[in-house]
C-alpha cells in the first residue's frame, strides 16, 4: 500500500483546535460505570465531574452521578486530603455503593496528592465504618485521552480486586475487555458468549447501566454491571480476551493477569469487519470446544449476501475515519472489506502505534494512498480532508461541522452521538455491527446519490 | 422505596414552605462528595464570554475543559462565528513540569495571525495557578506585539464557584468597556447585560427596543461583537437579565460612568411586558416611548394569546419543578407556568442568594420545597414525592425528569430554541404542552 504517513508529534503543534479526543477521567468513569453497585468519585474541582457527567449524559440519555470532592482554594494549597476524606464517607453515605471508584484529575496529580495513602488512612481513622472496595485510578488529564483513562481504570480495577482460586479448569471463566463499545454492542457480545455456552467474566459491562428502562422508583445506582465478586474471580479465569491494542499496550488487565496468575492472554482488534469477527468466533469455538452457533453461521452468510449486493455502491467511497484509535483501525479494517478507502484515518490519540496498526491491517491488493493522523484535531482533520476528494465520514457527532462544510453525510459511530437518538442502541462490533454499518453507509451514499439526481428515481 | 435522606451539611439548603422557620444556608461551596449539579469557576466564566463571537476564546490547560465546552450552546451570531470553535493550550505532562507560558505565547500568537480576531480571552484552569504560569504576562505581551486586547480570564476552577466564574467574566468585559468612541450614541440608549441570544433570543428583545425608539449600543453578550463591548460606557442605562452573573458588572459601570441599571426578565409574557415598560419609564422625558411600548406589548400579545389559551386549557392544574442555574430566572419561570394554569411544587437554583430564596418562598405556596445546589437524589424524591408533571432545567436534570416518567423542558444554554419574549413565551407553552401531553408517560404506567 501507498501510505503517506503522516504521523504528528505530540507537541509539534501549540493549539488544540476542536479537540479529537477528551480527557482521562473521563473514560475511567465510563470503565466504572460497568461495575455493578458502583459510584464513581473525581478527586479535583466540581467542574470535572459536571462536564463529564453532561457529556455523557448528552450520549447515553441515562442519569450518571459522578461525585466530586469539590477542591476550592484552601484544598489546592493545603493538599486533597480532608475533602477527599468528607467526600469518600458522603459517598458512601448517600449511595451505599458496593464499589468505589475514584479517578484523580490535573488538578490533584498537579500538586501531588497521594490518594493510596489518603484513602488507608480514611479506613485506618475509622474503623467503626464499613467501607466497600476503594479503586483508584490515576488519570490526570494533560496524558492520553479517555480512551487510555478507559484502559487504566479497567485495569486498576483487575490489579484492586482479582485473586487467585482454586477452580476447576472445566468451569473457570474466561475474562472478557471489551474496547468502548456502545451498551448494545456488550448485550451482543454477552449473547455470543452465552451462545457459546462459556462461563465468562465482561468488564466493564455497562450494557444495562448506561441503557436501561424506566424506573418507577428512583435508583441510586442503577441496575446491571459485574460484581466485585466477579471481578475477584478473574484471578482464576482459564484465559483472558482483551479487545482493543492500539490503545492496550504495555501492561493491561490481560497481561497483568498473565503475569501475576499466569492466565493466557489473547490480545484482540476491534471485532470490526468479517474478518476480524471470525477470528473471534474461531477462538470462542476453541474456547467451548463447540462449533459457532448456527444463529451466528446465518448471520454472517446473510451478511456476506448483502455485502455481493451492495458492493457497486461501497466501492471507491471516500472516506474520512476519525475518533479513538482502536475504533479507526476497527473501521479502517471493516471500510476495507467493501472496497470502501479509508483516505484519511485520524485519531486524538497519542499512542504512537495508530499507523504501524493500520499498515498491519491493510488487506493485499490495497493500492490507495491513506493518511493516518496521530495525535490531530477537528481543525487538521478538516485541512486535510479539504485537501483530498472525500465522499464521507465515518465517526462521531462531532464532525458533523466538518462533513457539514465539505457537504459530504456522516455516517455516525462511536461516542459521543450527541445530535442524533440511539447512540448507544448502535451495533459495531461481530456480524450484526457489521450488517448494521453497512446498510447504514450504502443507504447513505445512495441516499446521497439520489438526492443529486437530476432525475429523482424512487427506483435505484 | 429509597431509603434517602440529604447529607448533613446540605439541610439548611432544603426548606419547604409552610414547615420550618426560613432560614435558608446558601452561597456555600459544594458538599465533598455529593453530586451538584453545579459547575466551577471556569463554566461561569465560559457561559458569559462564550457568545463573543468575533473574539478569540482560548482555553489555557488541559485538554477536557475546551473540549467539554466546544460548541454546546445555542448562542447565534450573525456574523463570524469564531466562538464556536473551542482552542485549548492542552498541556501535557511536559509543560506541567516545566511550565506552560510559552506554549500559551505561541498558541495566541498562531490562533491571532491565523484567524484576525478583535480580542482574544485567555481562561485560566484549574492547574495554571498551581504551575505558575503568569498568564498576564503573556497576554500583556502578545496584546503589544499583536495589538489587540489579549485579556486574562482568571477562572481557575477550584477559586471559588461558578458565582466567581461570572465576575472574572465580567471583569474581562470591563477591560474592553470604556475604550471605545462613544460620540455616535444618543440618549435613548440601553445595553442589554445578561442575554446571551440562545436561539435568536436577543434578536427578539432588540427588535422590540428598536419599536419603542430605543437603541441598543450592546449585547452583553448575545450576539456581541468587541467593538460595540467598547463603547457599552456610552449607553444611558443597563437592563440586567440573568442578574446573577452580570449585576456585578451593572454594578461597576454605575460607579465608574455613572450608568444605572435595571433588572428585567424576558422569560414570561408578565416579566417581559414589565422589562419593556420599566426601561421606557426610565425615559419620562419622552412619553412617546411608553406609548409605543404599550402598543407593542398589545399587539404581540394579541398575536400569541389564542395560542397559549388553548395550551393553557390543558396545562391548568398540572405540576412543575424547576431546578436552574440563577434563582431570577425560577421567578420567571414560576410566573410563566402559573399563566399556563401550573403550580409549582420545587423550586431551586445552583447559585442563588439568600434575598433571592425568600423571593421565591413568598412566592410559592405552601408545601413547595425551596433548594439550593441540589443533586439528583434529592431532585428525584421531590418531582416523586410531590408528583410533579413537568421539569424545567438542563442536560444535567434531563434524565432524572425522564427516568421517572416526568415531562421536561430544556431551558438552560444548551437549548436551540428561543424562549424569551412574547413569541418565546409560544415556544415555552408549546413545549411544555408536548411534553406533558406526550402518550409515551400513559405506556409507562403499564408495566407488564
Amino acid at each position: 500500500m501507498k501510505t503517506s504517513t503522516m504521523i504528528k508529534e505530540t507537541d509539534a503543534k501549540e493549539a488544540t483546535t476542536n479537540a479529537c479526543k477528551l480527557c482521562t477521567p473521563l473514560g475511567a468513569s465510563l470503565a466504572f460505570k460497568g461495575v455493578k453497585g458502583a459510584i464513581s468519585l473525581m478527586h479535583g474541582s466540581q467542574g470535572c465531574s459536571t462536564y463529564i457527567r453532561r457529556y455523557l449524559i448528552s450520549h447515553y440519555k441515562e442519569p450518571i452521578d459522578i461525585a466530586s470532592s469539590n477542591f476550592s482554594e484552601d484544598t489546592a494549597i493545603f493538599g486533597g486530603g480532608a475533602n477527599l476524606t468528607q467526600s469518600v464517607k458522603n459517598v458512601i453515605r448517600q449511595y451505599e455503593p458496593e464499589l468505589l471508584g475514584i479517578s484523580t484529575t490535573c488538578l490533584s496529580e498537579t500538586i501531588g496528592d497521594d490518594v493510596p495513602m489518603i484513602l488507608k488512612r480514611v479506613r485506618m481513622e475509622d474503623t467503626e465504618r464499613k467501607f466497600p472496595p476503594i479503586v483508584h485510578v490515576s488519570t490526570p488529564s494533560y496524558t492520553g485521552t479517555h480512551a487510555d483513562g478507559y484502559v487504566a481504570a479497567v485495569k486498576s480495577l483487575v490489579d484492586s480486586l482479582a485473586v487467585a482460586r482454586e477452580t476447576d479448569a472445566e468451569n473457570a471463566p474466561v475474562n472478557v475487555f471489551p474496547g468502548m463499545y456502545s451498551p448494545a454492542d456488550l448485550r451482543y457480545l454477552k449473547d455470543i458468549l452465552s451462545d457459546f455456552g462459556l462461563n465468562y467474566r465482561m468488564l466493564p459491562d455497562y450494557s444495562e447501566t448506561l441503557d436501561g428502562g424506566p424506573w418507577t422508583t428512583y435508583k441510586k445506582i442503577p441496575e446491571g454491571g459485574i460484581s466485585v465478586e466477579d471481578i475477584a474471580s478473574m484471578g482464576s479465569a482459564r484465559a483472558s480476551l482483551e479487545f482493543g491494542h492500539v490503545t492496550r499496550f504495555g501492561e493491561t488487565a490481560a497481561t497483568l493477569l498473565s503475569t501475576r496468575f499466569g492466565i493466557p492472554a489473547y490480545a484482540l482488534p476491534m471485532p470490526a469487519g468479517v474478518k476480524a469477527t471470525d477470528r473471534l468466533f474461531d477462538i470462542l469455538s476453541e474456547f467451548s470446544g463447540k462449533p459457532v452457533p448456527e444463529k451466528y453461521r446465518k448471520e454472517r452468510e446473510r451478511l456476506l449476501d448483502s455485502y455481493v449486493d451492495g458492493h457497486k455502491y461501497t466501492f471507491g467511497a471516500r472516506a474520512v475515519i476519525y475518533g479513538e484509535e482502536d475504533l479507526v483501525a476497527g473501521m479502517f479494517a471493516f471500510l476495507t472489506e467493501i472496497g470502501v478507502i479509508p483516505v484519511l484515518c485520524a485519531s486524538g490519540g497519542t499512542s504512537g502505534r495508530l499507523a504501524e496498526t493500520i499498515e498491519s491491517l491493510t488487506p493485499e491488493g490495497f493500492d490507495d494512498e491513506v493518511t493516518v493522523m496521530q495525535a490531530a484535531d477537528f481543525g487538521e482533520i478538516e485541512q486535510a480532508a479539504m485537501d483530498i476528494k472525500v465522499d464521507l465520514f465515518v465517526g462521531n457527532s462531532k464532525g458533523y461541522s466538518v462533513s457539514r462544510k465539505l457537504g459530504v453525510p456522516l455516517v455516525r459511530v462511536g461516542f459521543p452521538i450527541h445530535d442524533r437518538v440511539g447512540g448507544p442502541r448502535l451495533h459495531h462490533i461481530g456480524y450484526r455491527g457489521c450488517q448494521e454499518l453497512f446498510d447504514r453507509i450504502a443507504n447513505a451514499i445512495l441516499e446521497r446519490r439520489q438526492e443529486e439526481s437530476g432525475v429523482g428515481y424512487s427506483y435505484l | 422505596m429509597s431509603t434517602f435522606s440529604p447529607l448533613k451539611e446540605r439541610e439548611k439548603q432544603i426548606y419547604m414552605k409552610g414547615e420550618a422557620p426560613f432560614d435558608m444556608t446558601c452561597d456555600t461551596k459544594s458538599a465533598a462528595g455529593s453530586v451538584s449539579q453545579r459547575a466551577c469557576v471556569f463554566c461561569g466564566s465560559r457561559v458569559v464570554l462564550y457568545p463573543v463571537a468575533d473574539a478569540l476564546h482560548l482555553v489555557h490547560g488541559p485538554i477536557g475543559c475546551a473540549a467539554y465546552t466546544w460548541d454546546i450552546r445555542g448562542s447565534l451570531s450573525s456574523g463570524p462565528e469564531l466562538h464556536r470553535k473551542s482552542f485549548s493550550t492542552d498541556l501535557r505532562e511536559k509543560q506541567v513540569i516545566f511550565g506552560g507560558e510559552t506554549r500559551l505565547y505561541r498558541s495566541l500568537t498562531e490562533l491571532i495571525d491565523r484567524y484576525e480576531p478583535k480580542a482574544a480571552f485567555v481562561y485560566a484552569t484549574c492547574i495554571v495557578g498551581i504551575i505558575g504560569d503568569d498568564v498576564s504576562a503573556v497576554c500583556k505581551k502578545v496584546a503589544a506585539e499583536k495589538g489587540i486586547p489579549v485579556i486574562p480570564v482568571h477562572s481557575e476552577g477550584f477559586k471559588g464557584t461558578k458565582k466567581d466564574g461570572y465576575k472574572a467574566a465580567c471583569d474581562a468585559l470591563g477591560t474592553l468597556i470604556g475604550t471605545g468612541d462613544t460620540s455616535a450614541i444618543g440618549k435613548i440608549s440601553i445595553n442589554i447585560l445578561g442575554e446571551f441570544n440562545i436561539g435568536g433570543e436577543s434578536w427578539i428583545i432588540e427588535n422590540y427596543y428598536k419599536k419603542m425608539g430605543v437603541d441598543v449600543v450592546s449585547v452583553m453578550t448575545g450576539d456581541s461583537r468587541v467593538d460595540k463591548i467598547r463603547k457599552a460606557h456610552g449607553a444611558s442605562l443597563n437592563v440586567v437579565q440573568c442578574s446573577g452573573s452580570m449585576t456585578y458588572l451593572a454594578k461597576m459601570m454605575e460607579e465608574k460612568y455613572g450608568i444605572p441599571y435595571i433588572r428585567v426578565s424576558y422569560f414570561g409574557i408578565e416579566d417581559t411586558a414589565r422589562a419593556l415598560y420599566d426601561v421606557a419609564a426610565h425615559f419620562s422625558d419622552r412619553p412617546d416611548i411608553m406609548e409605543k411600548t404599550k402598543a407593542l406589548v398589545h399587539d404581540e400579545v394579541s398575536v400569541i394569546h389564542p395560542e397559549i389559551k388553548k395550551y393553557r386549557a390543558y396545562l391548568t392544574g398540572k405540576r412543575a419543578a424547576i431546578y436552574v442555574g440563577g434563582a431570577f430566572k425560577a421567578f420567571s419561570l414560576i410566573k410563566a407556568l402559573k399563566s399556563l394554569g401550573m403550580t409549582t411544587i420545587l423550586a431551586g437554583s445552583q447559585t442563588g442568594s439568600k434575598e433571592d430564596y425568600e423571593i421565591l418562598k413568598d412566592m410559592c405556596d405552601d408545601g413547595t420545597v425551596i433548594v439550593d445546589d441540589a443533586n439528583p437524589l434529592e431532585l428525584s424524591k421531590y418531582i416523586v414525592d410531590k408528583k410533579a408533571d413537568l421539569f424545567i432545567g438542563g442536560v444535567k436534570e434531563r434524565p432524572v425528569a425522564y427516568k421517572m416518567g416526568v415531562g421536561f423542558c430544556d431551558h438552560n444554554h444548551e437549548r436551540k430554541i428561543p424562549l424569551a419574549g412574547f413569541e418565546g413565551m409560544v415556544h415555552f407553552a408549546r413545549e411544555v404542552y408536548g411534553t406533558v401531553k406526550s402518550p409515551v408517560w400513559g405506556l409507562l404506567k403499564n408495566e407488564r
